[in-house]
């Protein structure tokens, strides 16, 4: 016995030969859509430097915290702020007025700052009265899905190989990963359908694969590291002027402890590369579209000792798409004094990073605020509506 | 109690291979972790001194190339294929002792403490290193005691560098002073956070920082780990309420350190939980941690006491299973349940590494040795089954069926492979299918060969 006469991973699963019919090969339609509004969750992981990304060069204090990553090149946005210079491509939608930030913004997480727990944290949204999880362990996003009028299987996509706990929940989603395309007999789809009757999980999981198979058939597209974020962007884009409204995926790279000047630009590409491809395969959907760029915390005010930074507090959060109200950067400023800061370390956040995925949520599809107070982010207090869209 | 005569091979190993003994006494399986394994002399793994020799080739013919020295270019090549080759000889040999070991309790948990101390093979020099801090700081102490692992990881360069500690310099120190830098603390808090405490651990800020100023002298040079005092911050420490610290610079108090850490009472807890979670699968009960905490304690850290605890509760011996194999679980256990003999891999080419082993991997969501971050692979089912891995496993297993398994009985195969742990309903599915392989298809795809 062999394994290398044939490549076997190559083949696809052609079980029996029965051309009976199959019920996951039936066309679905729909009754009802639920508007034209589009928002795309990005998740970047591994906590964003906002204070790099959109550099409060206008406050005196930065530069002796920052010795060198201060005196890195960057686009000025508004006399105040400026733009790290890996996001230059971006200018033309800051000018169009299609892309925003908020700054010194952050979720209630504190003091840990681990990852793992501010991510979770992130895309739960948290409860109301432990400043823990809520007890499901689900997500803000799906849990909003589950307020917007004629929301269906088909209306939310978290895109790429891992599960999101933001899109994870009560609410039906499909999940797909854009290099996964199966290529199944009916008789075969028939038989493991079977198989997998008495366990949800891989129920779930097949059935979803073997009908998303055919949406990317045929369409060469591959998830290697160089495309990942054009194919996750691409996939996410082409399902969106379709018929889903929401899509989530994750882009990591952003945990710059050494060497920041040489390791953020290549995550800040990626997140170039991701916004590019889904304004290009939107087309005029783009009007309608808020793209949400979300990272669990912020990194310290000070470089550390390896010119890189090191985990913190208050961070940025970035908003692009047709239905921003753009050109601008949101949120009250702390300052960087020695007073200013949170533990005398991180950005003091000055608003909860919630509060506007709360009024995104609420201009796009309606949801009210008494609604998603309740239960996408319980216990959150809106505030003012800080105008975030168009 | 009468244990599932396959349950133990499933749960604790890469599950059964035909004509293999099958071992239902947990005793035998903690017998055989203290017994040597042929497996391991086999398939070995390289050294340490030979992969930092390939490392300073490459090093050099970089360094010779930016000079403008004849022939440094193919130098270059040449060393960075050297590279490649013993990545996929490493891959190779993880394969064909997980495939073959006659302890596979042992491999597992060579497997688990090596994602315990997640060191992500990102670029070259981790490439090269990765394999070597599982070969000597993990598989060498996985019968001993968890102090001395917790020290061998900690002070091994692939951890060094990978957590940045090599990039930490005592602001006070010498060099800290000259050049200008200052600490690093990403070592310092994920040691707390994954390694020891846990995050639930009673631990803060403060003891993360001076915790972080406390590590600092820990490096690694070209040959390996190196302690360097002139970077070491001067000035005793307060971690976790105690003090450390010596006159002049020395490894002395990080030993004290990491020794106490590691026996914290938190530690201990947080080292049982997570075995529950990744062996059984349910959430820890409070009783089953306490007992396993207290066994640990009282041996002074002795792995073997605490794997003991484990396994002395009815519930890691019961159905039902709880888990999902991992990626690499599930190819292991096709590869043994199909019979493959591990030498079957020794001769297959480079291309077929890649083909059949390490982008099925990637596509099941598992690039061996590089985890997203430190925290390691998921643990959660849900995380491992989702419709894009789901059908990477369901393409797998038809090339795989089409290759090895076309003349096989199916009905004797799920005997073979699952015994009394197949439910009715799939030895009625698969005896009723209308084709051999169809038959053993789909003993390989089902919920049961994937859980463990």
């Amino acid at each position: 016995m062999t394994l290398s006469r044939r490549a076997f991973v190559s083949r696809s699963l052609a079980l029996g030969c029965s051309a009976a019919a199959s019920p996951f090969l039936t066309p679905v339609t729909f009754a009802s859509a639920p508007g034209d509004a589009r928002l795309v969750v990005i998740v970047l992981r591994g906590a964003m430097d906002g204070l790099d990304v959109v550099r409060p060069y206008g406050d005196v204090a930065l530069k002796a915290h920052r010795p060198t990553l201060a005196t890195q090149p960057f686009e000025d946005l508004d006399g105040f702020f400026g733009l790290h210079e890996a996001l230059s491509p971006l200018m033309p939608l800051w000018k169009s007025g299609d892309l925003a930030f908020a700054h010194a913004v952050s979720t209630p997480y504190r003091n840990k700052r681990s990852h793992f727990d501010g991510q979770d944290f992130l895309e739960n949204g948290g409860s109301a009265s432990s400043g823990d999880l809520t007890a499901g362990r689900d997500g803000w996003l799906n849990r909003a899905l589950q307020s917007v009028p004629g929301a269906h299987a088909k209306t939310a996509f978290a895109v790429g190989r891992e599960k999101l706990m933001l899109l994870s929940g009560e609410a039906e989603i499909s999940s797909w990963s854009p290099d996964g395309a199966l290529d199944l007999s009916p008789q075969a789809e028939l038989l493991l359908s079977k198989v997998y009757e008495r366990d949800p999980l891989f129920h779930k999981a097949a059935m979803q694969a073997m009908e998303l198979s055919d949406l990317t058939e045929g369409s060469g597209m591959s998830a290697r590291r160089a495309g990942r974020a054009e194919a996750l962007a691409g996939f996410a884009g082409d399902r969106l002027s379709e018929d889903a409204r929401i899509a989530a995926f994750s882009l990591t790279g952003w945990d710059t402890h050494a060497n920041q000047a040489g390791s953020l630009p290549r995550a800040l590409g990626e997140l170039n590369v991701a916004i590019e491809t889904l304004k290009a395969r939107l087309g005029n959907a783009w009007e309608n579209t808020l793209i949400m760029g979300v990272t669990e915390f912020g990194r310290t005010v000070r470089e550390n000792g390896s010119r890189g930074t090191d985990h913190g507090t208050g961070g940025a959060a970035l908003f692009a798409g047709g239905a921003v109200n753009g050109g601008r950067v949101f949120g009250e400023w702390p300052g960087l004094g020695a007073s200013d800061l949170y533990q005398d370390r991180d950005l003091m956040p000055t608003r909860d990073v919630r509060a506007y995925a709360a009024w995104a949520m609420a201009g796009m599809f309606g949801l009210s605020p008494s609604e998603i107070e309740a239960r996408v982010f319980p216990g959150l207090d809106m505030g003012k509506d800080p105008g975030l869209l168009a | 109690m009468s244990v599932p005569e396959t349950l133990l091979a499933i749960r604790y190993g890469f599950g059964t291979r035909p004509n293999e003994a099958r071992i239902t006494d947990p005793n035998v399986m903690l017998r055989q972790l203290r017994q040597t394994d042929p497996a391991e002399r086999r398939f070995p793994i390289a050294s340490l001194k030979s992969r930092a020799a390939l490392l300073e080739t490459r090093r050099k013919a970089r360094s010779d190339k930016k000079d403008g020295k004849s022939g440094a270019e193919t130098a270059e090549k040449r060393a960075a294929a050297r590279l490649r080759q013993q990545g996929l000889a490493d891959i190779r040999a993880t394969f064909q002792r997980a495939m073959t070991s006659k302890s596979g309790f042992r491999e597992r948990l060579v497997a688990f403490w090596a994602d315990h101390f997640s060191v992500a093979a990102n670029g070259p020099v981790l490439s090269a290193l990765v394999p070597d801090a599982i070969e000597r700081a993990v598989r060498g102490n996985i019968a001993g005691r968890f102090p001395d692992m917790l020290q061998a990881v900690t002070f091994h360069p692939a951890m060094l560098i990978y957590l940045n500690q090599v990039q930490s310099v005592g602001p006070n120190s010498r060099a800290g002073k000259r050049r200008d830098r200052g600490l690093n603390e990403n070592l310092a808090r994920e040691i707390f956070e994954l390694h020891t405490l846990g995050v639930g651990g009673g631990y803060t800020q403060t003891d993360v920082r001076q915790f972080a100023e406390l590590l600092t002298g820990l490096s690694a040079d070209k040959s390996g780990f190196k302690f360097r005092p002139g970077i070491v911050e001067p000035g005793t420490k307060t971690v976790l309420g105690k003090s450390y610290g010596a006159k002049s610079p020395s490894l002395d108090p990080i030993r004290a350190a990491l020794g106490d850490i590691a026996l914290h009472p938190d530690t201990a807890r947080h080292l049982s939980r997570k075995l529950i979670t990744h062996f059984v699968g349910i959430a820890p009960p409070d009783d089953w941690v306490e007992t396993m905490a207290r066994a640990y304690l009282q041996s002074g850290g002795d792995l073997m006491a605490l794997y003991g605890a484990l396994l002395g509760d009815k519930k890691a011996l019961s159905l039902p299973l709880n888990k999902v194999k991992l990626p690499f679980e599930f190819m292991v256990s096709a590869l043994r349940a199909a019979d493959i003999p591990a030498t079957a891999l020794d001769d297959i080419s480079v291309r077929d590494v890649r083909s059949k082993l390490l982008e099925p991997l990637t596509a099941m969501g598992q690039p061996l040795f590089r985890p997203n971050g430190p925290d390691g692979w998921a643990e959660a089912p849900e995380a491992w089954i989702t419709p894009a891995t789901l059908a990477a496993r369901l393409r797998w297993v038809g090339g795989l069926v089409d290759e090895v398994l076309q003349d096989t009985d199916p009905r004797k195969f799920l005997d073979a492979t699952l015994g009394d742990v197949a439910s009715e309903f799939l030895t009625f599915a698969v005896a009723g299918s209308e084709s051999r392989p169809e038959g053993a298809a789909l003993v390989l795809v089902s919920p049961e060969f994937n859980r463990r």
